[in-house]
């Protein structure tokens, strides 16, 4: 699917480490001592069976939960707890397994949303719409000018999210999470629901954003084909332990995650 | 004023001029980016000289032919001028042919140079690399995706220009010897060779010189007073006639502006925000505005429901009598202007129809119903006739003249004449020079006395003396009884339904008629929503029974018309079905401009055919498709056939009088 690219060979420095990591609600333990890395350029997979913890996983790397024990570093800062908007303003953007657009704003606000904390013009200059506040604006919407070309959704520019069918909704949230313009960008099970073009549309869409912009992606999917075909390195969880990791090829013989994921032969 | 002198022999020659005579107006647009950018002419003139500089750097020369390939962009426009401004002869191709189609047409083009559009025609090329060893540069507009290529022969169209301009700045005489080339060129020199789809068998590559597209051009616009301050949306396949001469052309030899949408499903909207004023565009396009008009006011509420209808109702009675500048009584008139007000306005400035003079539907024939529709509520539709052979131009109706059930009069300087089987020749300046490398077939078409045989049935409308077109003349056929069965005509009669997408109507040397429908998956999809009907797929909606009886309703409608007319009240649909898969180019059942390969289809379906005539209630037919990324699959279905009574002719008539 994808010819032989340079990250394949030379994988880039640590972005994210995750060391240890122990997450629990009341007695149900989401993770324990889970440990992966994310480097730099590559495509990553999270991939379990239902309930294994990789949501749980994704939304304690951007801060939407905080681990009882363990350790993430991420662009070379340790932490262990981190506010959702201070992810964000590290850089780090998600889109999320059940869609959260603003339904009643067009595609072109749901992108320019993206945009919020990159806008450094105040209230009063905003109203003003003159000088830095204009000229921010005219910049502003020329890189979502960009996404909308990217994801060919001109078509819907100035349509209601609400009225897309759902696989558009996901590219304009795709779309959403790029405008932030992020260094890691974490997709939660990007291809959920769709019909095999639509899957073929957004695997070429992920693909483009790794090699165009450059952009470091973690995903969470489903299906196996796609996942395979897409990232560079898989990580597996299973009731909230990790029970492989490697290249695609490693992992599909690794026999713990054939018992686990692809099922066992009886 | 646009200039007629005739001296402007050639495209790069007449852009020369237009810098010069309208310098500062605008020549081009191309949404980008969500704005309108413009191009005036002495900047036209500037990005196809830089380009053109940088071809020859590239190698290419005189004689030398060169493929376009992909959508309507600006800077495939310019190619093409900067490649004939060296002499060099464009080979435009359809941008969705597969790999397969492409090898065969560059190959025998000989091409030696490419420019493309994107990373998918880059692929594409680069796939069929080996079979033309003359390629030796491929040369692309958007860079997305390519970035990681080897550019040994891949070169950005940016690039070009860079090396163009560098010339031009370093070497001051460059500009003259530019221009000097420019106009060795001349109104007899091969100017683009266009390969024809082809209803049947291999494309054939029909060569056009400059003074076949430039002569017709000029009459064109003479006839419909076209000028500088026209607009047009360019959206047709680079590699079709139409569009070669209507949106190139015309447009050099009237000034006026072309305007590139920003994506192939964003053209209603631009074309709405632009205001066309000269729309050309085959019946396929104005049978979709009506169809996604029809699936929305069928959702809209009541009130909204009966207004439209209402209107549209005084639209069909009146507003072409209205168009055409009758009498009609005042309350009418009246009544008219309301509906305009209610209806007709908004529903032409959706349609991006509102500031168009003159609308042409071309390249097929169009439905009666569709048509008058159109007139109706007051865009000026016309009918044109042409053909490639003839750098388009054959026949055109004139403002004021417009029957529906004809294709016009002759253009002008063309002479027509019908061969004693019933076939349409013409003889024209726009005539072509020849199939390229194909004397065989080129003498088969082209007589010697310069006659061309269109192989389209027709006569004079004894009435207004506007030619008439019936069908392909190998297409009209007899059924057994001897009764004229002609095809396309019942086909278009069923295509105005908005639920059938295409009909493919048999009955030559059998015993009665039969049709295979195409369901419109819009217009049906919205039916099947309103009428909680579960599908999944095109197959499944169209096997279930309830879409059956709908499409059964339809044609027992047509029918009846049918019934009604003398000549083919025979041809009546006795049997039909609804095919398990669309149509498509990729299968070879479509051509590139959407028109059925007959021959084929009824090959390929066979088994259902023959269930037509022995008498079955359903058949089993499994075929093979070809997936948009070229490789192959089968679907397996059975496919019912249903039974309609047809209407005894007479009886029709005598219901009617009594």
């Amino acid at each position: 699917m994808r010819a032989p690219s340079s990250n394949e060979t030379a994988l880039g420095e640590v972005l994210l480490a995750v060391e240890e990591v122990s997450l629990s609600f009341g007695g149900v333990r989401a993770l324990t001592g889970v440990s992966f890395d994310i480097r730099k350029g590559e495509i990553r997979a999270i991939i379990g069976p239902n309930g294994a913890g990789k949501t749980s996983m994704l939304n304690v790397v951007n801060g939407f939960y905080q681990p009882q024990s363990g350790r993430i570093t991420f662009k070379g800062n340790v932490r262990n707890s981190m506010r959702p908007y201070a992810a964000a303003r590290g850089g780090i953007a998600r889109t999320f397994q059940n869609l959260a657009l603003f339904r009643g704003m067009t595609t072109l606000d749901n992108i320019l949303a993206g945009r919020a904390l990159k806008m450094h013009r105040g209230f009063f200059w905003q109203l003003l719409r003159y000088g830095p506040a204009l000229q921010e604006e005219v910049e502003h919407r020329r890189r979502v000018e960009e996404i909308i070309d990217f994801l060919e959704i001109a078509a819907i520019r100035k349509v209601q999210v609400g009225r897309l069918p759902y696989g558009l909704q996901k590219r304009v949230e795709l779309g959403r999470a790029l405008a932030m313009e992020p260094d890691l960008l974490l997709l939660d099970e990007p291809m959920a629901g769709m019909n095999l073009e639509e899957k073929e549309d957004m695997s070429r869409f992920i693909i483009d954003v790794n090699q165009q912009y450059g952009t470091t992606i973690a995903l969470i999917e489903h299906d196996m084909g796609v996942v395979m075909d897409l990232s560079d390195r898989v990580v597996v969880l299973d009731y909230g332990r990790k029970i492989a990791d490697g290249t695609p090829d490693e992992v599909k013989r690794d026999k713990d995650v054939i018992r686990a994921y692809l099922g066992e032969t009886h | 004023m646009p200039s007629l002198d005739p001296s402007l022999d050639t495209l790069p020659k007449l852009l020369v001029h237009n810098a010069s005579a309208f310098g500062s107006r605008p020549a081009m647009r191309h949404k980008d980016l969500g704005i309108w950018q413009t191009w005036t002419w002495a900047q036209v003139l500037d990005e196809v000289r830089a380009f053109s500089v940088g071809l020859a750097e590239l190698g290419l020369k005189r004689g030398d032919k060169f493929t376009i390939i992909g959508s309507n962009r600006p800077r495939l426009y310019w190619a093409i001028c900067a490649g004939q401004a060296l002499g060099a002869i464009p080979v435009p191709v359809y941008a969705d042919a597969v790999a397969d189609e492409m090898a065969y047409v560059l190959a025998h083009a000989e091409v030696t140079l490419a420019v493309v559009e994107d990373q998918e025609q880059v692929d594409k090329v680069i796939s069929i690399a080996e079979q033309l060893p003359q390629l030796s540069q491929v040369i692309y507009d958007e860079p997305r995706g390519l970035k990681d290529y080897n550019h040994a022969r891949l070169t950005s169209f940016e690039d070009v220009q860079a090396i163009g301009r560098k010339k031009l700045a370093g070497d001051a005489d460059c500009r003259q010897r530019w221009e000097a080339g420019l106009r060795r060129g001349a109104g007899k020199d091969l100017s683009v060779i266009l390969y024809t789809s082809g209803t049947t068998g291999r494309s054939k590559g029909v060569m056009l010189t400059y003074e076949n597209t430039i002569v017709s051009a000029r009459n064109a616009n003479a006839f419909d007073r076209l000028d500088e301050k026209e607009e047009v949306i360019a959206y047709l396949p680079l590699a079709w006639i139409g569009d070669y001469i209507f949106s190139y052309v015309q447009a050099y030899t009237a000034g006026y502006c072309v305007n590139c949408p920003e994506a192939q499903d964003t053209v209603v909207q631009d074309r709405r925000e632009i205001g066309t004023t000269y729309a050309f565009a085959p019946p396929r396009v104005y049978e979709n505005l009506l169809t996604i008009t029809m699936v929305r006011m069928a959702d809209a509420s009541p009130l909204k429901r009966k207004v439209f209808d209402f209107f549209i109702g005084v639209a069909r009675r009146w507003g072409e009598k209205i168009l055409d500048r009758e009498r009609v009584p005042l309350h009418v008139r009246l009544l008219y202007a309301l509906g305009d007000f209610f209806v007709y306005g908004p529903l032409k400035n959706q349609f991006g129809l509102s500031r168009v003079r003159i609308g042409y539907t071309a390249g097929e024939a169009i439905g009666p119903e569709l048509f008058r529709f159109y007139r109706g509520i007051g865009l000026n539709l016309k009918q044109l006739y042409g053909q490639t052979e003839a750098s388009v131009y054959v026949t055109a109706q004139p403002d004021g003249k417009i029957y529906c059930d004809t294709v016009g009069q002759a253009s002008p300087d063309v002479e027509l004449k019908i061969s004693d089987s019933g076939e349409v020749l013409y003889r024209s300046p726009g005539v072509f020079a020849g199939y390229y490398k194909d004397p065989e077939k080129t003498a088969e078409v082209l007589t010697p006395d310069g006659w061309v045989h269109t192989g389209d049935a027709g006569f004079f409308d004894p009435k207004n003396g506007q030619l008439k077109i019936i069908d392909r003349a190998k297409d009209v056929g007899r059924l057994k009884d001897g009764t004229v069965f002609a095809p396309k005509y019942i086909e278009n009669k069923l295509k105005f339904y908005p639920n059938i997408r295409e009909a493919v109507a048999i009955g030559s040397g059998r015993d009665f008629a039969c049709a295979m429908i195409n369901i419109d998956l819009t217009a049906v999809g919205s039916w099947a929503e309103r009428n909680n009907v579960v599908y999944g797929s095109y197959q499944e909606l169209a096997a279930n029974p309830r879409v059956y009886d709908m499409i059964a309703q339809h044609i027992d409608e047509m029918n009846r018309s049918l019934a009604e007319e003398e000549v083919m009240a025979g041809a009546q649909i006795h049997r039909f079905l609804i095919l398990h898969k669309e149509l498509d180019p990729d299968d070879g059942e479509l051509t590139r401009t959407q028109k059925l390969r007959r021959g084929h289809i009824i090959d390929r379906y066979s088994p259902l055919v023959e269930a037509f005539y022995n008498g079955s209630t359903d058949a089993q037919i499994t075929t093979q498709v070809t997936f948009e990324d070229g490789h192959k699959g089968t679907i397996a279905a059975r496919v019912a056939i249903r039974d309609l009574k047809p209407y005894p002719a007479r009886a029709a008539k005598m219901e009617r009088a009594a």
